[in-house]
């Protein structure tokens, strides 16, 4: 897989009002002294790599940048970051995150999360971020398992999975991440997976400038607890037939040299078919700029039966929750002229004594 | 017809009605009424959790005391004098407080057999004699409503809806209060339906010129201003003077206001308050759940804002974790919690302090958390701005420990001069504090102060100073992760003494002792200071000897706490709980002290702590 997903347009960028710098940024600027403490062998360093040789690409000027994690082995993310950084607390980060994205429009905003801190624990608070379309950009790191308690179900492990908890199998079915967010509203919706650096930095590019929440699954690999959950979107004989490269503005195919593609029924349901039968101008072309986002939840349900779509389901402008809470505030502002505390304090029915 | 005027030097006034019927608007303006006569007062709203429980039950039963004087006074008052019952719920609900003599005027409009029956009168209290001890007065305030507004375009039942202001009108002549403020209140609050301005103010002047004419009424009562400071005054609720408070802060710290909420009673119209105060710069986050509103508001407090959250009881308990993680990122962090009656739910809109030992100790870890508690509605202003000063200058979360009685009484306050209030401006670390072993300059965020043991503010945006925090121990200076035992045990020793500290830089605990020779002494917290005070000057003008004083400070204690204690026989403690002041008292200076602990929702009566302070006086413990 070399082909990152196709150029989506951006509209208004997330980075308009964060301070750029002369400096010329390396990957080594933005690593730390710290030791990085991840399990040899663990997808969180192929991200964190990725993440530390793409942000020179944006030019922004490292003290205003953010990183906010939760609870979790990707939560520990910010120790390495050389960057302002927060490792917080179970699943609040997207509420952290909120607040500081609102109050600081000069700072770029990243959190970093796992399938439990975002999905069990934190589920309200992320949803919550997506619908208001806050100023952030999430990182959902998805390794289906919990990693720092040592190999429990999480909300994105597959039916029936055997682990400490479960030993006769788990009963609850999992969340997709990518439909979750999509039927939150999301307004930037996009999936990667670790191995893939190319693939991995085109989406961390589009997610960055993308003004309003952006939500990335990236799928990470625990090779402790739950080893080999992607192997068939990595092994080289299968991966072709097991994802799809989602590209904006071009026909769904996969398979070895495109061979399949993705159509849509006459009943409104979407159907794998042979290109040679059906005819390239039969397929779904990918609009991830449409208004509505039915088209890409119903991408995002294809792997229940087919191949795993991965790229960019989503990316529309909508007006973001930290601008319009900051248009409201210069409203008032040009509306009532300045504000006089003394006037504030005498503003009700006051008499005056002596 | 000129009637009698008799002089009274104060009245304890309740208007009592269906949750419907506007009891809380009228109880509002009449106090407007008296603030604006110049009478010293204090307010106390009653109302049901329900917002419309079943019309003319006895739990749908609203209510609004006031207490007014020609003198000072520091309660809303115990028991009525006069009580304005709008059905029969409301006469019942309110009976049993009423003393011997008292007034009641009743609309004996609603006193049919289907409302009497709906709250179990078997007969009519106003035919059968029941009433008898009490001057009654039985008008029919809905059908003189509808009379008095029959030359308007209304149909019955919007007619009617004016009743309250036919009472309020009655009541205005009772007591000679000015109308005007409330004539012009009325037109400017219904000025986009001019049909309802017209017809309340039609009802509230027929109200008025009928207590003139009925025979009902032989006198009507003055009571005259009460000489208070001289000064600009307005009356002010809890909540208001909390949010002005917020607001002022902001102003004198410098720092943009950040509040992440939750709505909760009783708590919520900070919420309203604050989210009216935009062109302050004041951002209102109403956040998913109690959580993410004070994590939004770590999250501005980390960005350099002035942050706060406001909660109830339950919403503090949900807000504990990242309250701990404020403690441990030591950053400002102001949480208000209004308390109310629990356990859970309780008691939603009704008060009580049993929320001291959660805000003290209600994290996991050693958490410490300076605590302020306000004594009045008017003081709420002052006490956020301590809280805020604290919060700020040792970069802590601090509780402010507000109540259900402060948030919606109200008393009038004299106001502020602004350059008056204190300087709060903060210095955000600039540079780097720091020399690496290779000499380069680096920043270390847990690097104190020597003074304060504050670490410094570094918000994102400086140069240089980058830096990572989190809820892991961090070593003490460079804030690296450690497990290191020796370091864990001197981090928590340090944020323990950086609350402690806190001890020398606030006021010293005063007593009023005006003998000089007091052997017991009554000690409170927050919303008690009206009540207690009350009951210690009716001790001292029938001859007691007694001592008050208030705690604003719950922790850290004022430095003085423990000698003050050991100065007398005999400690009284009333708290609106079962005794959660005093065990810290005991615990902290092995001092006993004498509890007095009721929790019924509703504040003490000063009647009541009085006879708790004689018996003291008189060597026996109260019960």
């Amino acid at each position: 897989m070399t082909q990152p997903s196709g150029a989506v347009s951006t509209g208004a960028n997330a980075l308009t009002l964060v301070p750029k710098t002369d400096e010329k940024q390396t990957a080594k600027h933005f690593k730390t002294d710290q030791e990085v403490r991840w399990c040899p062998g663990c997808g969180d360093y192929a991200v964190l790599a990725g993440v530390q040789s793409f942000l020179p690409e944006l030019g922004l000027r490292r003290e205003n940048i953010v990183f906010i994690s939760g609870i979790g082995c990707s939560s520990r993310f910010p120790y390495y970051m050389n960057t302002f950084g927060m490792h917080s607390i179970h699943g609040r980060a997207p509420a952290i995150a909120t607040g500081l994205a609102t109050s600081r429009p000069d700072l770029s905003v990243w959190v970093v999360t796992g399938d439990g801190d975002a999905l069990s624990i934190g589920g309200n608070h992320l949803i919550h971020a997506l619908r208001r379309n806050v100023n952030i950009t999430i990182l959902l790191f998805n390794n289906r398992i919990y990693g720092l308690t040592k190999g429990q179900y999480s909300p994105t492990s597959e039916l029936g999975k055997i682990t400490k908890s479960s030993p006769m199998g788990s009963l609850d079915r999992p969340f997709n991440p990518v439909s979750l967010a999509l039927g939150a509203e999301a307004t930037f919706v996009a999936r990667t997976i670790d191995s893939d650096r190319g693939h991995l930095t085109s989406v961390l590019r589009a997610a960055a400038v993308h003004r309003g929440a952006s939500l990335v699954e990236i799928y990470q690999n625990c090779n402790i607890f739950n080893d080999g959950a992607y192997d068939g979107l990595k092994n080289p004989d299968t991966r072709d037939d097991h994802l799809i490269r989602l590209e904006h503005g071009r026909p769904i195919r996969f398979g070895r040299d495109g061979q399949r593609g993705v159509r849509m029924t006459t009943q409104g349901q979407l159907e794998f078919v042979d290109v040679a039968e059906v005819g390239e101008q039969a397929l779904l072309i990918h609009d991830a700029e449409h208004a509505h986002p039915g088209l890409s939840f119903m991408l995002s349900r294809l792997e229940v039966d087919g191949p795993t779509p991965l790229g960019i389901f989503r990316s529309v402008d909508r007006p973001v929750y930290d601008d319009l809470m900051r248009d409201q505030i210069e409203t008032a502002q040009a509306r009532s002229g300045a504000a006089e505390l003394q006037d504030l304090l005498t503003s009700g029915d006051t008499w005056r004594i002596g | 017809m000129t009637k009698q005027v008799r002089q009274l030097d104060g009245v304890i006034v309740r208007f009592a009605g269906d949750s419907g019927d506007g009891m809380q608007l009228t109880g509002d303006r009449f106090t407007a009424e008296t603030a604006a006569f110049g009478n010293d007062l204090s307010t106390l709203p009653d109302f049901p959790a329900e917002i419309r429980a079943p019309a003319g039950t006895l739990a749908g039963v609203s209510g609004f005391q006031l207490h007014f004087s020609d003198h000072e006074i520091m309660t809303p008052g115990d028991a009525p004098d006069v009580l304005v019952a709008m059905n029969p719920a409301a006469l019942k609900a309110n009976l049993r407080e009423l003393p011997k003599g008292a007034d009641i005027i009743v609309n004996t409009d609603e006193f049919t057999k289907r409302s009497l029956a709906k709250v179990g009168y078997a007969a009519n209290p106003l035919e059968d004699g029941s009433l008898d001890e009490f001057r009654v007065h039985p008008i029919p305030l809905t059908s003189m409503t509808v009379v008095a507004l029959a030359g308007l375009d209304l149909g019955k039942k919007e007619a009617e809806r004016s009743k309250n202001m036919f009472a309020l009108g009655l009541m205005s002549w009772l007591y000679t209060r000015p109308t005007e403020g409330t004539v012009v209140f009325l037109e400017r609050r219904f000025a986009k339906i001019p049909e309802v301005a017209r017809a309340n103010v039609a009802a509230f002047k027929a109200g008025y010129h009928f207590g003139e004419t009925t025979e009902s009424f032989s006198v009507s009562y003055e009571v005259k201003p009460a000489p208070m400071p001289p000064g600009l005054y307005r009356n002010i609720s809890g909540n208001l003077a909390l949010s002005y408070g917020l607001v002022a802060a902001s102003r004198l710290s410098g720092l943009p206001l950040f509040l992440g909420s939750y709505p909760i009673t009783p708590a919520t119209d900070i919420l309203h308050e604050l989210s009216k105060h935009k062109r302050f710069g004041v951002r209102t986050f109403q956040a998913e759940d109690e959580i993410a509103g004070v994590g939004a508001a770590l999250g501005a407090a980390f960005g350099g804002a002035l942050a706060v959250t406001t909660t109830s009881g339950p919403g503090l308990a949900l807000k504990a974790e990242t309250i701990g993680l404020a403690v441990s990122l030591e950053l400002p962090l102001i949480v208000v919690n209004v308390q109310r009656g629990g356990p859970s739910t309780g008691l939603p809109t009704k008060t009580e302090q049993a929320d001291l030992l959660q805000a003290m100790f209600g994290r996991n870890g050693e958490a410490p958390v300076p605590i302020v508690a306000p004594r009045s509605p008017s003081d709420c202003f002052d006490a956020a701005i301590e809280a805020a000063r604290i919060a700020t200058k040792y970069r802590t979360p601090v509780l402010l420990l507000s109540d259900g009685y402060l948030a919606n009484g109200s008393e009038p306050w004299l106001l502020p001069e602004v350059a008056a209030l204190p300087d709060l401006r903060v210095e955000f670390a600039t540079e780097p504090n720091h020399v690496a072993a290779n000499g380069t300059a680096e920043f270390w965020p847990y690097l104190r102060d020597e003074q304060t043991l504050a670490r410094p503010w570094a918000v994102p945006g400086t140069p240089g100073l980058e830096h990572r925090i989190g809820g892991l121990e961090k070593a003490s200076g460079s804030g690296n992760i450690s497990y290191d035992p020796a370091n864990h045990e001197a981090m928590v020793r340090l944020r323990a003494a950086k609350i402690d500290g806190i001890a020398a830089d606030i006021p010293p605990l005063q007593v009023d002792d005006p003998s000089g020779r007091a052997r017991v002494l009554v000690l409170g917290w927050g919303s008690t200071y009206g009540p207690i005070g009350a009951a210690v000057r009716q001790v001292r003008r029938v001859g007691g000897v007694v001592a008050q004083a208030h705690l604003r400070h719950l922790h850290p204690f004022p430095a003085n706490t423990g000698e003050v204690l050991r100065r007398y026989d005999r400690v009284v403690v009333p708290e609106m709980n079962l005794g959660q002041l005093s065990m810290l008292l005991r615990a902290t200076y092995l001092v006993d002290t004498i509890g007095y602990n009721r929790v019924r929702g509703l504040p003490f009566k000063s009647d009541e702590l009085a006879a708790v302070i004689e018996s003291v006086l008189a060597g026996s413990d109260p019960q």
